[in-house]
């Protein structure tokens, strides 16, 4: 155990729960979280925190995996309207941007489904050639026995690829999809190395005038297959105002970035960190479905989401009143003894694997979950076919967020 | 003992038993029948148990419950005869039910 860890173990052992605010990034920073969650799962289940950041204030944690499940699958009562983050939209802000994950019914149902079609696994297999090409490619441009950081070369370069396939959005422009997707989830109020708010929306409209330039070029052609396409010529989205464009594209790009991005990186470093389960996937491959599962739930890219409470209820013993808002913590739910068995170790061939929190539960479920999964299983039946081994040689850099649960640094070796 | 048969989106069918009070889902993942998924284990919150119920089966069965009807909202190629497999509790009135699978659950 090293020295950090042991302070961070020392110090949450020693909080004052009335104190503990899961959702300050510092937390996550040194990964020390998970012992507060820990905590909070055993001695405080649904725990009402106090956040000195503006705009998050007071709020609901709620840390066991029954709980997130019945809170995930009663919209009615917690809604998504109010924004899936705990930051509240200053009041009369024009520039809150609409997406459909922060929609209740029936218009979050009409536009989920007017997008939904391109990820379904029926279309899937279309992309899978490609994935395998790009990913060959990638794998077999990393340098050996050089460290080089996966973040860069690996994670973000194949997720980009596969947001800019599904837009069909330029190829060499592709990174700036990577950065539209972190400055969108940027905040200064929690992050001080995040750009100011009115240089993260000044480069957001850039990026709504790209696509823009793109949807023009596709409302005006006959509809394709790609996302844009998609969204221009169907019923539920070709009449969304500029806003609610760039909403949906923030929420598909960071969807389809953030996420699949931190899971690649993860899962290397779990199976550096617990070799043994390295040794097993050697020895039998067909657990490669089941480990991709596990680096899901292990990661858990997206730490919570955000309700807002619609109506006076009671959720683990709590009076929640209309009006207050929580955060659904994934990261804490995935690590609930009581529901899943071990939850503390990585185990690739767990029973019951897919029962994770990571995609959400009910009508916002991630729609890309196949899609991931799809890209994680080839990444990983490719490594396996090229390399030995991949060692971890530094420490991970983790993101400064408590909603992105990710790494901006990994330092790798790959030995000749 | 009910024996309950699956029908995968290439037409292979596959006939398991099944204990009665169990659901229609678990009688599916108990046996590893492919082509569905159960991923919430049963909470009718991800729709990856999705089957088409036989016509002939239709009154016996029953109809969608009110969380299943918004979850069922959110699937591709939804059907008259759609169903959740988590939905459904396995009688004796069941016994040779006969139910086909979506090309994918999602």
């Amino acid at each position: 155990v090293s020295a950090q860890i042991a302070t961070a173990r020392a110090r949450v052992a020693a909080l004052d729960l009335s104190q503990a605010n899961p959702a300050d990034p510092q937390g996550f920073v040194d990964d020390s979280v998970g012992l507060l969650f820990a905590r909070l799962r055993r001695e405080d289940p649904v725990h009402l925190s106090h956040s000195p950041v503006p705009g998050i204030d007071t709020y609901w944690s709620v840390t066991r995996y029954q709980d997130i499940m019945r809170v995930d699958t009663r919209h009615d009562i917690f809604s998504s309207e109010n924004g899936i983050t705990l930051m509240d939209f200053p009041p009369g802000d024009d520039q809150k941007l609409r997406m459909f994950i922060a929609m209740d019914p029936p218009k979050h149902d009409e536009q989920r489904k007017a997008v939904s079609p391109i990820v379904a696994p029926a279309n899937l297999k279309n992309w899978q050639e490609l994935i395998r090409e790009r990913t060959c490619m990638v794998l077999d441009s990393l340098p050996r026995n050089e460290t080089f950081d996966w973040v860069d070369r690996v994670s973000i370069e194949l997720t980009t690829y596969m947001l800019a396939t599904l837009f069909d959005f330029p190829l060499e422009d592709r990174r700036l999809l990577t950065y539209w997707s972190d400055i969108s989830t940027a905040n200064k109020l929690t992050n001080p190395d995040a750009p100011e708010p009115e240089v993260r929306m000044a480069e957001l409209r850039k990026m709504l005038g790209y696509f823009t330039r793109l949807w023009n070029e596709r409302v005006n052609a006959p509809p394709r297959s790609d996302l844009i396409s998609i969204l221009a010529h169907g019923e539920a989205t070709r009449h969304m105002g500029p806003l609610e464009y760039m909403g949906n594209l923030v929420l598909l790009i960071v969807g389809g970035n953030d996420t699949t991005r931190n899971s690649m990186t993860g899962g290397v470093l779990a199976l550096h960190e617990n070799p043994q389960e390295m040794q097993k996937l050697r020895g039998n491959p067909a657990l490669l479905e089941s480990m991709v599962s596990e680096i899901i739930r292990w990661q858990t890219p997206l730490a919570y989401m955000r309700r807002t409470v619609m109506a006076d209820t009671e959720l683990g013993g709590k009076q929640m009143k209309k009006g207050e808002k929580l955060a659904m913590w994934y990261l804490s739910g995935n690590r609930d003894e009581s529901t899943i068995a071990d939850a503390d170790r990585f185990i690739i061939d767990r029973a019951n694997p897919r029962q994770h929190l990571s995609f959400g539960f009910g009508i916002h479920r991630c729609v890309g979950n196949r899609l991931a999964e799809l890209q994680l299983k080839i990444l990983w039946e490719e490594i396996l076919r090229r390399f030995d081994n991949i060692e971890v040689v530094g420490e991970p850099v983790r993101v400064c967020s408590s909603f992105v649960r990710g790494f901006s640094r990994l330092l790798v070796r790959i030995a000749a | 003992v009910l024996k309950i048969t699956f029908i995968a989106y290439d037409g292979t069918p596959h006939t398991v038993e099944a204990a009665c009070g169990t659901s229609l889902m678990r009688a599916a993942t108990d046996n590893r029948v492919p082509g569905i998924d159960g991923d919430c284990g049963g909470n009718c919150a991800c729709a990856t148990c999705h089957v088409y119920v036989d016509p002939a089966w239709a009154d016996r069965v029953g109809v969608r419950t009110a969380s299943e009807k918004d979850m069922l909202n959110l699937v591709p190629e939804l059907q008259d005869n759609s169903r959740l497999g988590c939905q459904i509790t396995l009688d004796p009135s069941l016994n040779g039910l006969v139910v086909t699978l979506p090309e994918s659950q999602h």
